[in-house]
């Protein structure tokens, strides 16, 4: 189902326009303006704290508002590219996103693949397995007790080990696994692939968008997940990026030492929390273009379809 | 969260056949073996995920039945003394339990009230507009709030209201008067501030299953409307709204069975030391209790008790959506 076909009735009742009602057309007119100012409220926040992250202090504190500094600084920037704080949190989350990804990814697909087996005995016991978590979980605590128990409190793979495997999106894969052509398949088992080998040369080439869509699923929640530092990490040297925006934007924070401040340099208060936020969204503005395309796709391959 | 959806789970139905005699029984046995065998393969691709549910989400629930006793971290889950219901008991008789559920329901209330309609106004908006260009474009913008992290949007928020130089605070004080005061931090702001950070991050990506509904109607239906002489306003009403109302279904039992789960983080985020008695509902409580206080067992009971209510509302929703003609989950 497309929901790229957006001309929809609309387009059709084009045609008919010339016969339409002025009660109609004020609709329309007043149904643009409506949306347009929609999409405004919806993005003006973050031009207003891009801007704010090239003002000065100064202006800041003196206009409400604005999408445009007057004159243009990188206090912000450059002190918080001079501690060592935000470099060490950034490299933390590049890195555990992207080996986090790879492990989700990794599980997902080669769990999927089974999955989508109708001959495999014992695959209904599986799904059910699966099935079963989305309507009922231990919680927060007894799954904290399990990262303890297991000694991953203040590891980073406290933050990727939990939520390795997300069961819609295992769901989703295997679904989709399971419309692929089992005639490929088959002709390469007889050429004397194994399975393993099926799986490798037939099934993941073909998969590639399936892929790429939800590594960018995983990859954005990882980038994006305060709740598994909050729970698991204690050590501020281990900071994600979540974590270092929260404690430099919360109320009464004290930014300057959250940054491990540098002796005598300038601190730009307000500055550095309108920074940190654009920095901290930068990646995920950088692949929203894919992400628009790739997750419509995976929402609606979740649910309408069924 | 409209990636909550429930993906594409066709239930397997067993074949139903006559009990076979004994030798058949074993033969079919031995057959099954002999295709577990050839499939090994797969068996080892399957024990990475199977063993991930086991640790992290089975052990989990294992683990809940210490919601039934006195857990003590040095003695472990089986060392621990069971006592009953006790947990509860102090949970239900206790004075936090009916502040909680309060805040807990207010906001689910509120959230059925202003959140949850908001992305099919704006779909059926969207859906009439006549321009493709527009319509493509006002998407890409509203959608974008969605993939940014509760963090950045308590962060947006907090500068956004702030005393000093905040926009929103200034807006507000323009219009209720009185002294310039700190809105995050009120009690009296907490709700409206929450709702108004649902509508803005979660508006625009809720409409995106309702405009698949709506890009599913026949367009011939809206031709033979309007040959009859129906409006726009009969044909929204007797073609556009029933072509949509399976998905308002879906996503109101979806909804109905986290009433009481609150977003966490995001609760967790605006929750300050002055706003607390309306902030707190089960999910920051439990995270307070548990994991800053150490009460381990109290805070699993506190978990569990939602928990089995949620199982339960979205059964009851479920059947409610049955008993009203609507083809329910499952």
């Amino acid at each position: 189902m497309a929901i790229d076909n957006v001309a929809g009735p609309a387009a059709q009742r084009r045609r008919a326009r010339q016969h339409e009602s002025v009660g109609s057309r004020v609709f329309d007119v007043l149904n643009v303006v409506i949306l347009t100012a929609l999409a405004a409220v919806t993005v003006l926040p973050m031009l207003y704290v891009l801007a704010g992250s090239f003002a000065t202090e100064a202006e800041i504190d003196s206009r409400p508002f604005f999408l445009w500094p007057q004159h243009f600084a990188t206090d912000a920037y450059d002190y918080i590219f001079t501690g060592g704080t935000f470099v060490r949190a950034l490299l933390t989350t590049i890195c555990v996103t992207a080996v986090g990804t790879v492990i989700q990814v990794g599980l997902t697909l080669t769990m999927a693949y089974p999955l989508s087996k109708r001959f495999l005995p014992g695959r209904t016991l599986a799904i059910n397995l699966v099935v079963f978590t989305l309507v009922f979980s231990g919680g927060m605590i007894p799954t904290y007790l399990v990262v303890r128990d297991l000694g991953l409190l203040d590891s980073y793979w406290a933050l990727i080990l939990p939520l390795a495997i997300n069961p819609f999106y295992l769901l989703i894969v295997k679904s989709f696994f399971q419309e692929l052509p089992e005639a490929l398949e088959e002709a390469a088992r007889i050429d004397g692939c194994n399975e393993l080998g099926v799986f490798w040369r037939i099934v993941l080439p073909l998969s590639k968008p399936v892929i790429a869509t939800f590594s960018l699923f995983y990859a954005v929640a990882i980038w994006n997940d305060y709740m598994s530092p909050l729970l698991y990490i204690e050590d501020e040297h281990k900071w994600t990026l979540q974590v270092l925006v929260r404690q430099l934007t919360a109320p009464n924070a004290d930014s300057e030492n959250a940054l491990n401040a540098l002796e005598g340099a300038f601190f730009p208060q307000q500055g550095v929390k309108f920074a940190i936020i654009v920095l901290a969204t930068l990646p995920i503005l950088l692949v929203y273009p894919f992400l628009q395309k790739h997750f419509a796709k995976g929402v609606l391959i979740g649910s309408v379809k069924e | 969260m409209a990636t909550d959806l429930v993906p594409g789970v066709t239930p397997e139905t067993p074949k139903t056949s006559p009990p076979p005699p004994d030798s058949a029984r074993r033969r079919q046995r031995a057959r099954t073996i002999a295709s577990a065998l050839r499939h090994r393969w797969l068996y080892v691709m399957l024990l990475p995920g199977v063993a991930y549910f086991l640790v992290f989400k089975y052990w989990p629930m294992y683990g809940l039945h210490i919601a039934f006793k006195e857990y003590l971290p040095f003695l472990g889950y089986s060392g621990s003394p069971w006592v009953g219901f006790q947990q509860f008991e102090t949970l239900f008789s206790g004075p936090d339990f009916d502040r909680l559920m309060l805040n807990t329901l207010i906001l689910a209330l509120l959230t059925i009230v202003f959140v949850f309609p908001a992305p099919i106004v704006v779909a059926l908006l969207l859906n009439e507009l006549r321009t493709v260009f527009v319509k493509r474009s006002i998407q890409s913008l509203i959608y974008i709030p969605h993939f940014l992290s509760w963090a950045i949007v308590a962060s947006l928020t907090y500068l956004l209201f702030s005393v000093d130089f905040g926009v929103l605070a200034g807006f507000i004080h323009s219009i209720v008067g009185g002294e310039q005061t700190d809105y995050v931090a009120q009690e009296s702001w907490f709700r409206p501030i929450i709702v108004l950070q649902l509508l803005w991050k979660q508006t625009g990506w809720g409409t995106i299953i309702y405009l698949a509904a709506l890009a599913g109607v026949d367009t011939q239906l809206y031709e033979a409307a309007r040959v009859d002489g129906a409006g726009r306003w009969r044909q929204l009403w007797h073609i556009t709204l029933p072509a949509i109302r399976p998905a308002i279904v879906v996503m109101a039992i979806l909804t109905s069975g986290h009433l009481l789960d609150s977003g966490f983080e995001q609760i967790w985020l605006m929750t300050t030391s002055l706003n607390r008695s309306v902030s707190e509902v089960f999910d920051t409580y439990v995270y307070y209790i548990g994991i800053t206080q150490g009460a381990y067992s109290y805070s699993t009971a506190v978990g569990l008790f939602k928990g089995v209510i949620g199982v339960l509302l979205i059964a009851g929703s479920n059947w409610l959506a049955k008993r009203l003609g609507q083809r329910g989950l499952y």
